[in-house]
């Protein structure tokens, strides 16, 4: 498959995929609760009434941050599945989270900016490992390209154990999963009336879950690439395993204080990361 | 069926209710009526709601709050007024501070009687409500269905 064609077809599959994820999730957590859960298509569902919502903008500003962040994001995951720089990739997943924090902070509102700079302080805390992850593939496979990286005869898990658990760590920041979800509430938790979007409404929120699909896909994207080398069938059981494990860890754990976060992500970072950056060679030579 | 029927979320406004209605409320949000199933959504956020839950038979002061939710709320929406007094004032009615209703207020799609009004009650006009979204949405009239206002007791 050329790059250009994969990354067409991440573009008009990812939705999809991020939807149906989101459905299992939701799903997945309600049974955790011993509910029935709603539909699976649910989050089609609520996109569907949003676009159909009356519009409400705040400023005139918004809707280009949240398209900047939808673009930014799907064109990051774009370049991942075709085959492109990983550093770029991440550097280009930051952008567009950039960009919907700048949305929240166009909007004049207390729980809006509350929202904000605890976005910022989540990135704050991920960023380190998110750099340290990409630093560990080029160590272990010698090339930041994706395509290479996924080509690699020992899997890249093998020789990264620690950014392996270290990722899987701010993997539940960057999926707004407790304990880490300060930045915006999840729908039972009002304490931040929804934080981030408590100005974003309609077709802008519509927006907003679009590109979260996007992201979500791209992370377990990454994921997958610690995995690759054991075959699609058992690397893609290794991504569901461990995205079942998030979801066990949102719903058995309360919300942390931005402290704990930002010192528990740094210190996995250091410890995890930096430890395992330092073993990279003897891993990679073979006990 | 319409796009919002199926992915209803609602804000819950407590005005001035003695909270037997908020509780029985936030019931139907528990694991045994399981309201997600259905897609309900308690989002605690008046531009992000469809439906708007409300007890009580507001007072004097927070007559401005509600009005500023209803109006914060993005159309198609409806309102769903819960218990005796956001029916009709309740046993509030005759309190020199109490305005006898949300319908004092703003507009009322439907009705759920009961001092307090049991879950069973509040889902039912929680589906009610959603077909008159639905008609909203399309453009639609509904006529308003008040006989449970004007039969409740004081």
């Amino acid at each position: 498959m050329t790059p250009l064609l994969s990354a067409l077809l991440y573009l008009v599959l990812a939705p999809l995929a991020g939807c149906l994820l989101a459905g299992l999730d939701r799903v997945a957590t309600a049974r955790m609760q011993r509910r029935k859960g709603p539909p699976l298509l649910q989050p089609y569902y609520d996109i569907r009434k949003l676009m159909g919502k009356q519009a409400a903008e705040v400023n005139r500003f918004q809707g280009y941050y949240l398209a900047g962040f939808l673009c930014f994001t799907a064109g990051a995951g774009a370049l991942f599945f075709g085959g492109g720089d990983l550093l770029l990739v991440i550097f280009a997943l930051t952008l567009g989270a950039v960009m919907l924090v700048l949305a929240a902070f166009s909007a004049h509102t207390p729980f809006a900016h509350l929202g904000a700079h605890r976005e910022l302080l989540q990135m704050l805390a991920y960023e380190p490992m998110l750099i340290l992850t990409a630093l560990g593939l080029f160590l272990a496979t010698h090339s930041f390209g994706v395509a290479e990286i996924a080509d690699t005869a020992k899997a890249p898990v093998l020789v990264l154990p620690g950014i392996f658990v270290g990722y899987l760590f701010i993997l539940t920041i960057k999926l707004r999963k407790s304990p880490f979800d300060l930045s915006s509430a999840h729908h039972a938790h009002q304490e931040l009336v929804r934080g981030l979007t408590v100005e974003i409404s309609g077709g802008h929120l519509a927006l907003v879950e679009l590109a979260h699909w996007y992201e979500n896909v791209l992370l377990l994207g990454i994921l997958y690439l610690f995995l690759a080398p054991f075959g699609w069938a058992l690397a893609l059981a290794g991504v569901a395993l461990c995205y079942l494990i998030e979801i066990v860890v949102d719903n058995s754990s309360a919300r942390l204080r931005w402290e704990t976060a930002l010192r528990s992500s740094w210190l996995v970072a250091l410890i995890l990361g930096g430890a395992n950056i330092l073993l990279v060679p003897v891993l990679l030579r073979g006990w | 069926m319409g796009n919002a029927v199926k992915s209803p979320w609602v804000l819950h406004y407590d005005a001035s209710s003695c909270n037997g209605c908020d509780i029985e409320v936030l019931a139907c949000l528990t694991p045994v009526y399981d309201a997600e199933r259905l897609g309900i959504i308690n989002t605690g956020n008046p531009k992000h709601a469809d439906v708007l839950l409300i007890t009580g038979g507001v007072n004097t002061q927070n007559k401005t709050v509600v009005e500023n939710l209803y109006a914060q709320m993005l159309e198609p929406k409806v309102v769903v007024a819960i218990g005796a007094c956001a029916l009709s004032g309740g046993i509030f009615a005759d309190c020199y501070n109490i305005r006898g209703g949300i319908d004092t207020v703003i507009p009322v799609d439907i009705y759920v009687p009961g001092c307090a009004a049991r879950p069973q009650a509040i889902v039912t006009g929680i589906l009610q409500a959603l077909a008159v979204l639905d008609a909203k949405a399309k453009g639609t009239h509904v006529a308003v269905d008040k006989t449970a206002r004007e039969k409740v007791c004081r």
